[in-house]
């Protein structure tokens, strides 16, 4: 998932639909998110590469929404709702996640698990 | 190398070791069975031990011609009988690795010795026998043969030091370095400061005639002078006292140090200043004396530019001599070359041979006292690649082909053989350091218990505390002697494991011990002199002799020190090699660094919930 300055990111993903929880006045979706342009790179214990700045995600509540749609530990978040989440602050993206008049968020995450099944379904 | 009914002999006494039943006191009946053991074994060896001690020595010498032992090692320094050292003599890795300072032949034979010293001695007796080896000797530098072995062997072999009664090298060459450094050395030494005492008195001396000279010869025609001769006068009475003072400093006092070669810029200087003087006299000689010249205000005037210009040499001769060496132009790395020791230093711009001077300076405060019972890995590791192998030559008549290919084949061999040496050495080294560390904390708290037993006396106590208890009042030789005692032995077993038993001899200790009492030293500050080696300095005693150094190198001695010199300074037994390197020269930029320019961020790792 390493990525080249100038050159388009290339990634399998996979699409996940989380549907939002309401929880008294808060719509909640079941996990955290870590990362983002302004954070430090270094301390991420998901990325391979320690320079990358993207956002991962870092826990998923059990029996949550989240991980009932297929969310895991670990994945990084490529797209939200169209929204681009590889170049965001933190900020930027939990504003994208938590939007108030969403109801359904549809996630591009990767990890490295996918890359490898694809590859061996190649061979 | 070994005979193999020896061998059994010392597996057993390592099991007995190993057993865990301290040597002090083990049941009598196995000592008695192994030292019978040992008498038995004795007879057929020495009927032909020397036979077998001289093939050994033989090999032994092959061994270290073949590893090219260092040039005047006259004879294998040989650990003395220890027949206090009745603790695990055996302990380690091995029996070789337990004692392979010497050859195998002199472990035989102390071995033998012990046992017949063992009959003796009764093994659980404690008493402490302190010998103090001989005098040391005036020249602690060189080559000691003088371990006195009280169980001197009954077969002699070729590579043997002393006896008790006989001379040996060592004595020789002791007798024979006194005599060299005796009288010519001090006559040479005072020949330089004479020569300049004479020329400075001469050229003090010649303005003070130029002065006299008229008025003594002529004095009715001369013109009185007034006011401006007196100022002349004064200032000429300043200008030679300090002529004089600086002539003493820089030229009279005697050297510390003897150059094999004249000091170029000394002798540069004087001959500068015979010229002038010489050349002021045939003025003088020739315009004052002969016309008889009756100004005598000039007269003056001539006298006091001579002393001017003298001054101005004296500056020169001060730059030269003493100011120009002091700002550093090269590094000096010098090197040991028995034990490896080395130091770099920083010296500026010098001939090689006043380098020298100055670099012993530093060697005699700097370098670890030269030990020759330190040397490097001993011959039984060494030994094994030369040996073992046989070449047979198959009709071939040119013999001297014959023989560098024979030694070229034997090296390959010896290489492509698979060797463990290395592991020998590693264990030796281990076992070496483990046996040092034991001693030295044995040596620490018999001290520190030694200590413990006198208390400095107060002024305003009494003497006597009590009727019961009266308490001597000593002095500090006697609180040293008193307290020297419980901590003898351990310091005696120390020193020998350490080898530096002939640095230190019990009269010295005993001195040094009273010396720290005196000054109220801990311990520790009492033992600081013999756990570390010292630097030479340490060891020097007070004599006028001076010690003669050779200087060895491939240029003249009295040329400049240059980039890439190499020159070295050998003494009987060892040398220092010296290599000149520049001084890199330096770029030294420069940043000017705001102080209101630091400032900090935190990193920033936050998780949000979503």
């Amino acid at each position: 998932m390493s990525f080249i300055p100038g050159q388009p990111v290339t990634a399998v993903v996979q699409r996940i639909e989380i549907r939002k929880l309401r929880q008294g006045e808060h719509l909640i979706l079941g996990f955290s998110i870590g990362g983002g342009i302004d954070q430090d790179p270094g301390q991420n214990p998901f990325s391979e590469d320690k320079s990358d700045k993207g956002i991962y995600v870092t826990r998923v509540t059990p029996e949550g929404p989240a991980e009932v749609a297929g969310l895991m530990m670990g994945d990084k978040v490529m797209q939200v709702n169209g929204w681009d989440m590889t170049m965001v602050t933190h900020d930027q993206a939990r504003k994208r996640l938590t939007k108030k008049n969403e109801d359904v968020v549809r996630l591009l995450v990767t990890r490295k698990s996918l890359e490898q099944a694809v590859r061996h379904s190649m061979m | 190398m070994f005979p193999p009914f020896v061998k059994p002999l010392h597996k057993k006494l390592r099991t007995f070791e190993k057993k865990g039943l301290s040597s002090r006191s083990p049941p009598a009946s196995k000592i008695d069975s192994l030292r019978s053991k040992v008498e038995l074994l004795r007879l057929p060896l020495a009927l032909s031990s020397k036979s077998i001690s001289h093939r050994k020595s033989q090999l032994g010498g092959a061994g270290e011609r073949g590893t090219g032992g260092g040039g005047a090692h006259r004879g294998k320094p040989r650990p003395p009988a220890s027949d206090m050292d009745n603790e695990s003599q055996y302990s380690g890795y091995s029996y070789k690795s337990s004692h392979s300072r010497s050859s195998r032949k002199h472990r035989d034979r102390r071995d033998r010795h012990r046992s017949k010293s063992r009959d003796g001695s009764s093994r659980g007796d404690k008493s402490v026998t302190i010998q103090a080896p001989g005098e040391p000797l005036l020249d602690t530098e060189s080559t000691r043969g003088d371990d006195r072995d009280d169980n001197w062997g009954e077969t002699t072999t070729v590579q043997t030091g002393t006896s008790e009664h006989s001379v040996s090298n060592e004595d020789l060459t002791r007798v024979s370095k006194e005599l060299e450094e005796s009288s010519p050395l001090e006559c040479r030494r005072f020949l330089g400061p004479a020569l300049g005492a004479v020329l400075g008195l001469f050229a003090l001396v010649t303005p003070l005639a130029f002065l006299a000279l008229p008025q003594l010869l002529w004095r009715e025609s001369l013109e009185p002078c007034g006011t401006p001769c007196e100022g002349l006068y004064v200032s000429l009475a300043f200008k030679l006292l300090v002529l004089l003072i600086s002539t003493w400093a820089l030229f009279l006092r005697p050297p510390r140090a003897t150059l094999p070669r004249f000091y170029v810029f000394r002798c540069l200087l004087l001959a500068l200043v015979f010229l002038f003087v010489a050349s002021y006299w045939l003025f003088y000689g020739v315009r004052v004396l002969e016309p008889r010249e009756r100004d005598y205000r000039g007269i003056v005037g001539y006298a006091a530019s001579l002393v001017d210009a003298l001054l101005f040499i004296q500056y020169l001769a001060l730059v030269l001599l003493e100011v120009r060496h002091l700002q550093p132009a090269f590094c000096l790395k010098m090197v040991r070359t028995t034990d490896g020791a080395s130091r770099f230093y920083n010296v500026g711009h010098l001939s090689i041979q006043r380098a020298a001077v100055w670099v012993l300076d530093q060697y005699y405060s700097d370098f670890p006292v030269y030990n020759p019972a330190l040397l490097n890995l001993p011959k039984s590791i060494l030994s094994k690649k030369i040996s073992g192998f046989k070449v047979y030559t198959l009709g071939e008549e040119n013999s001297t082909n014959n023989s560098t290919g024979q030694s070229r084949a034997m090296i390959a061999a010896a290489a492509r053989r698979r060797d463990n040496s290395h592991n020998e050495y590693y264990y030796e080294e281990a076992e070496m350091e483990r046996r040092v560390r034991k001693r030295k904390a044995r040596l620490v708290v018999a001290v520190e218990e030694a200590f413990t037993h006198i208390k400095r006396l107060q002024d305003d106590e009494p003497a006597a505390s009590s009727p019961k208890h009266p308490r001597e009042v000593m002095d500090p030789r006697e609180a040293a002697q008193a307290i020297f005692a419980p901590m003898a032995r351990a310091m005696q077993k120390y020193l020998r494991t350490t080898r530096q038993q002939p640095y230190h001899s019990m009269e010295s200790i005993i001195n040094h011990l009273q010396f720290c009492i005196t000054h109220n030293m801990t311990p520790m500050a009492f033992l600081e002199r013999y756990l570390s080696p010292g630097p030479t300095m340490q060891y020097q005693r007070e004599n006028g002799r001076g010690r003669q150094w050779t200087l060895v190198s491939e240029e003249p001695v009295t040329s400049a020190l240059r980039p890439g010199l190499v020159f070295s300074l050998r003494r009987l037994d060892f040398s220092l090699v010296v290599t000149v390197t520049p001084l890199p020269f330096l770029h030294l930029g420069e940043e000017f660094i705001d102080p209101k320019s630091h400032k900090f961020v935190m990193r920033l790792q936050s998780e949000t919930s979503v």
